[in-house]
């Protein structure tokens, strides 16, 4: 399917970016004219990916983390989080409830399995040492005026 | 983002209005690791009343703050309103583990101790 709509940002790996590139991605999205609820889902998705480029892919050096956010005529959007960093080991592990690999305790392990909570498909494409991309799709409901 | 910190006898109530991410949730962490010592503070409220936004750096935050209290024979207690951050609090399986109120003067009663 063609794409009827497409965005592409970019920005430094840095916490202080998370509100901004949610907002961003909610913004485009507001093209589909979503519902409140749609756009929560969507803004802690990408919210979660965007996290964890920063946190896990680049940890404490800097990358550049890229979304591509795409819209369709079905009403569904397409949203894509890359890092060139870390990439993941074991993705099947990864997308496991409570599953992190970091010492920090303020880690929940919850990243994933909220994503898949609020999105209709995650999926994880990644290569140790390549990076890693989240693609985060969800088909939003029509409204009939 | 707005933190606010109110402390009734050996509670510590935390309000925060606006998003909750892993950006804030660090600067939430170090205004509570500031604040603790010497104040013999046996408890923590988080009060999410005004909170628009949380993903799971919030349900983190707040596991790791409730393993410190729970250390020291405390606990913690969670006010919320918003729907979407109810559904993402029970989704973590945190209700398991600490008490959620619709009301902060309610928790602060329930929660605080002599
Ligand atoms: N972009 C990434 N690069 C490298 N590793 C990643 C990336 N995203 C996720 N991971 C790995 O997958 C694990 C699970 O991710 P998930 O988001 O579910 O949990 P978390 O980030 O550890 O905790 P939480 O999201 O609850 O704060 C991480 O601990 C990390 O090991
Ligand atoms: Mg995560």
């Amino acid at each position: 399917m063609k794409p009827e709509n497409k965005m592409t940002l970019s920005f430094l790996s840095k916490s202080s970016n998370e509100a901004f590139a949610r907002a961003a991605v909610a913004a485009f999205v507001a093209q589909l004219d979503p519902t409140l609820e749609e756009i929560n889902d969507i803004k802690t998705a990408v919210s979660e990916a965007v996290t964890n480029a920063i946190v896990h892919g680049y940890g404490s050096s800097d990358g550049i983390v890229t979304i591509i956010g795409l819209l369709f005529d079905d009403h569904s959007i397409k949203v894509s989080i890359s890092d060139t960093g870390k990439g993941i080991k074991d993705i099947e592990k990864a997308r496991q409830p409570l599953y992190s690999d970091s010492e920090d305790i303020d880690r929940a392990g919850m990243g994933f399995t909220v994503m898949e909570a609020f999105m209709d498909t995650v999926n994880i494409i990644s290569d140790v040492g390549e990076g890693t991309t989240v693609e985060l799709i969800k088909t939003l409901q029509k409204h009939y005026n | 983002m707005e933190i606010e910190l109110n402390i009734h006898r050996n509670t510590l109530v935390i309000r925060l209005s606006g998003e909750l991410d892993h950006h804030v949730a660090k600067q939430v962490r170090l205004m509570i690791e500031r604040t603790l010592p010497g104040r013999n503070i046996k408890n923590l409220i988080f009060d999410f009343s005004d909170l628009t936004f949380m993903d799971s750096s919030g349900i983190g935050m707040i596991i790791g703050r409730y393993k410190l209290m729970k250390s020291i024979g405390g606990n913690v207690a969670l006010v919320c309103k918003n729907l979407q951050l109810k559904r993402l609090v029970e989704m973590s399986g945190l209700t398991k583990l600490i008490t959620m109120y619709t009301d902060v003067n309610h928790a602060i009663s329930e929660v605080t101790t002599a």
